[in-house]
């Protein structure tokens, strides 16, 4: 019984992670209809960028409001510069530029920061008053962290005007122009939240499982299934799929496959998530009138 | 009378085929001016030209400031709100977040809750559907919630493009008889495309009948509708 | 008048290609002709994957998986079964074919972004799932499966290099090569072709045509998995080695720089792609070790931008110019 429970604690403490990375999923989704491919490697670059500035000597806090800033000026510079041209390409053109993207930034995360693996302080200290019996203090803090950009996001998207327009945009960007929303702008903003999320993502899973420049391939898998199972445009599905994933990956770990075939689990989480239920759990269904 | 619109020499293209020749046009503020034709005519582009959604070239004056040139957005800043053919609602937001975007342009949420109250006593079917999806409603609500999408903006200038399309009789002259009173009532100048000469010309003031994109007949649509030879030749009735 | 020229450079051009293309093996190292086995290889993976995305319009990211089944499927039966090599291909088609089909159902309901994820999620499961402990005694595990070039069946040699296995493979793999693309070539170019095209570019009016698109997309998936498998089982024989690590994401995203290289839905192309994948990261690791995947990075976005019908598409604008300039 207290291993179950441990493999479900420690389950959800991964989900937290899982979910995050849904979450910027989500976001670019929303904002974009579009899948961002390159999503792990530009969230892993941002976290290489904090890690240097805490080397330089950078207080973690400061490096890492630092960080968050710059990823999302980042994102919205590629959205502007890169997709902006391929806006009203096919997707096939699309998922082709993001593919390019993923190998650019992975290349960069070499190329400046080389590949030798680097150790990442959590700034939650391991002897603190948050370390409890099933969670450490890490992984507690990361979910305070995560819950509030959670409530932030949710909040702008429900309640403020420049979150309707962007949800507006992403689903008909044509009769947005019409209401005189600047639909381009919103693309790119919609890229700059996603990789700030990106950004908080990686340094709260570096700690964990140490900085190098292909930390993120597997977690982005367990992202996307995460991401698909909650529907990929919730972002408080994003989250609780996450959870689910989290879970599901020790349990069926520990007590059914064994720890081999995890990313056989996400890619077969996906595919049963596409076919049988593509809404996802939490997804809203569109209704088309032909 | 000052003019609101005033078009000359417009020409749109839809990549590299051209649709509109030397279109002249222009529209008193407060009047409903209609634009008639058959299938084809150009009746859609030129609204489309207006709102800069095609590349146009020639001269858009609206409120004595050049269009033509601008982005849609800015466009539709400038007080231009269209109901384009099709209704263009965002079927997957709710009715009420789509009045919202309707003042997005704006910026006054105050001046947007007010309107939207007023939206929901001229049609109370939309006060009843305010959080259901758009793209659940039917074809008569969901122009009802387009056209009163068009006019949170508070607009100079509505555009409609066949309003009556895809409608049952009944409903189109109740949509007909509401834009009347919001002409009347809020003072809102309109460009209607309709290819329902008939309602179209009881409506408006005044008429521009085009023709494989130009402009072949203008007048007061008293005129057009009295003309017997007219009605006959160009409107079929 | 100047078609009657044209077609008689076709033929003569097309003489001395096929004259230099038999010749070449014997005028450069044995490491060389290994180089120019993996660019048919890879030509023949490429082509496979362009039916499926080029012609069909069906994304694949993970026809690295196909691949990589198709090259343990040679490297078993060869090891453990002690099969001919060359009766490992068609083998090794059939059973990509069906793996293809068998995965092109649940795609069916899939597009764009959900099916390259998909795919995508495929690649990335692949090299775990071949280091499964409870099946090491096919697969060998992490070291994978150790194999021997064959040996030429006789003694030939020219300009002083003798027929080595590397040469005879060149011969074996140029042939299997001109066998898939003449297949290929055959199954786009009639009504099955078009009806792929059809599917890609108008998927109502198609099935409104009578195309039963279910079953023809899934056949299309298990053909271009068959292809693609072929061509893991030759490249398999070709480098006489498989492991779970050569057969990561990086390849089927490689595949796909291939297709769009070469030009999408273009069978010539493939060998353009074929060329690029193998010589573009030699070129690029003198640089530096990250710089092959951000130069592939910034060629794809390149591409993209100028020219989005790959190489092929270029060179047709290219020559469709030359032909339009007036005569004198």
């Amino acid at each position: 019984m207290e291993a179950l429970l441990y493999q479900i604690f420690s389950g959800l403490a991964n989900g937290i992670i899982y979910g995050s990375v849904a979450l910027a999923l989500v976001m670019i989704y929303q904002a974009t209809h579009h899948i961002n491919f390159a999503q792990g490697e530009m969230a892993t670059f941002s976290t290489f960028i904090a890690w240097w500035l805490i080397q330089s000597g950078w207080p973690y806090w400061g490096a890492f409001f630092f960080t968050v800033a710059v990823s999302f000026a980042g994102g919205l510079l590629v959205q502007r510069i890169i997709l902006k041209p391929i806006e009203k390409a096919p997707v096939m053109t699309n998922v082709i530029v993001f593919i390019g993207l993923l190998l650019i930034f992975n290349a960069f995360s070499g190329w400046f920061f080389d590949h030798t693996i680097k150790s990442f302080d959590s700034p939650f200290p391991k002897d603190s008053a948050l370390t409890t019996k099933y969670f450490s203090a890490h992984q507690f803090g990361s979910a305070g962290v995560l819950l509030l950009v959670l409530i932030g996001l949710f909040a702008f998207f429900k309640f403020t005007p420049i979150g309707l327009a962007m949800r507006a945009a992403a689903q008909n960007p044509d009769s947005a122009r019409l209401v005189g929303i600047r639909v381009s702008w919103m693309l790119g903003l919609g890229w700059g939240l996603a990789a700030a999320i990106g950004a908080i993502a990686g340094m709260m899973v570096a700690p964990i499982v140490f900085l190098d420049p292909n930390m993120m391939a597997g977690i982005l898998l367990y992202g996307f299934a995460a991401a698909l199972l909650g529907g990929i445009d919730n972002p408080l599905g994003a989250v609780i799929g996450g959870f689910i994933v989290g879970v599901l990956e020790n349990l069926l770990g520990a007590y059914v496959i064994g720890t081999e075939l995890k990313l056989t689990v996400a890619l077969v989480l996906i595919v049963a998530t596409l076919t049988l239920k593509p809404a996802g759990l939490f997804g809203k269904k569109v209704v088309v009138r032909v | 009378m000052s003019k609101l619109l005033e078009v000359g020499k417009l020409c749109a293209w839809y990549g590299a085929t051209q649709v509109l020749y030397d279109v002249d046009f222009s529209l008193e503020a407060g009047h409903i001016t209609a634009i008639l034709g058959a299938n084809g005519a150009g009746k859609t582009t030129t609204l489309r030209a207006l709102c800069q959604v095609v590349k146009t070239s020639g001269s858009v004056v609206l409120d004595g400031t050049q269009v033509v040139g601008k982005s849609t957005e800015s466009v539709v800043r400038m007080g231009v709100a269209h109901v384009p053919d099709g209704r263009g609602t965002f079927t997957g937001l709710s009715v009420e977040e789509n009045l919202r975007l309707g003042a997005y342009a704006r910026g006054n949420k105050a001046e947007m809750l007010e309107d939207m109250e007023r939206m929901f006593t001229r049609f109370p079917i939309l006060k009843q559907r305010r959080h259901q999806q758009a793209g659940t409603l039917s074809g008569g609500e969901q122009q009802m919630l387009a056209i009163s999408r068009a006019l949170m903006l508070r607009p100079k200038l509505l555009l409609l493009d066949e309003p009556s399309f895809g409608l049952a009789p009944l409903i189109v002259a109740e949509i007909f008889r509401i834009m009347r009173t919001i002409n009347k009532e809020d003072h809102v100048s309109m460009l209607l495309v309709e290819q329902n000469a008939s309602l179209a010309l009881d409506l408006a003031d005044h008429a521009y009948l085009l023709e494989t994109g130009r402009v072949a007949l203008s007048g007061p649509s008293d005129t057009i509708k009295n003309d017997e030879s007219v009605r006959r030749a160009y409107l079929g009735y | 008048m100047s078609k009657s020229i044209d077609r008689k450079w076709v033929w003569i051009g097309g003489a001395l290609l096929v004259v230099a293309l038999l010749v070449l093996p014997f005028l450069v190292k044995n490491y060389r002709v290994f180089q120019f086995n993996l660019v048919l290889v890879y030509a023949v993976a490429i082509l496979g994957l362009n039916i499926l995305t080029g012609f069909n319009g069906q994304f694949s990211l993970g026809h690295g998986a196909f691949y990589a089944f198709g090259a343990y499927t040679a490297a078993i039966l060869m090891s453990l079964y002690h099969v001919p090599y060359w009766a490992t291909l068609p083998i090794a088609f059939v059973f990509c074919f069906g793996f293809g089909f068998l995965v092109g159902f649940p795609a069916l309901r899939l597009a764009g972004h959900f099916l390259a994820l998909a795919t995508f999620a495929l690649a990335l499961a692949v090299p775990q799932l071949l280091k499964y402990k409870k099946i090491e005694g096919f697969t060998g595990g992490v070291q994978g499966i150790v194999l021997s070039k064959p040996e030429p069946p006789f003694s030939f040699s020219l300009f002083d290099q003798p027929l080595s296995p590397d040469r005879w493979l060149y011969f074996f793999t140029l042939f299997v090569t001109a066998l898939m693309f003449l297949f290929a070539w055959n199954l786009l170019r009639g009504r099955v072709g078009r009806a792929l095209v059809a599917i890609r570019d108008h998927p109502i009016a198609a099935t409104a045509m009578g195309i039963n698109l279910p079953v023809f997309k899934s056949l299309t998936f298990g053909t271009s998995a068959g292809f693609t498998g072929l061509a893991g089982a030759l490249g398999a024989i070709v480098v006489a080695f498989v492991s779970p690590d050569s057969f990561t994401v990086q390849l089927s995203i490689f595949l796909l720089v291939g297709v769009v290289v070469g030009g999408l839905a273009s069978i010539p192309g493939a060998i353009f792609g074929g060329i690029f994948i193998q010589y573009v990261p030699n070129i690029a690791d003198e640089i530096s070790k990250s710089a092959p995947a951000a130069i592939y990075g910034v060629l794809l976005i390149a591409l993209m931008y100028l020219l989005p019908t790959g190489v092929m598409g270029g060179l047709h604008r290219l020559w469709m110019k030359f032909r339009a300039r007036p005569a004198g």
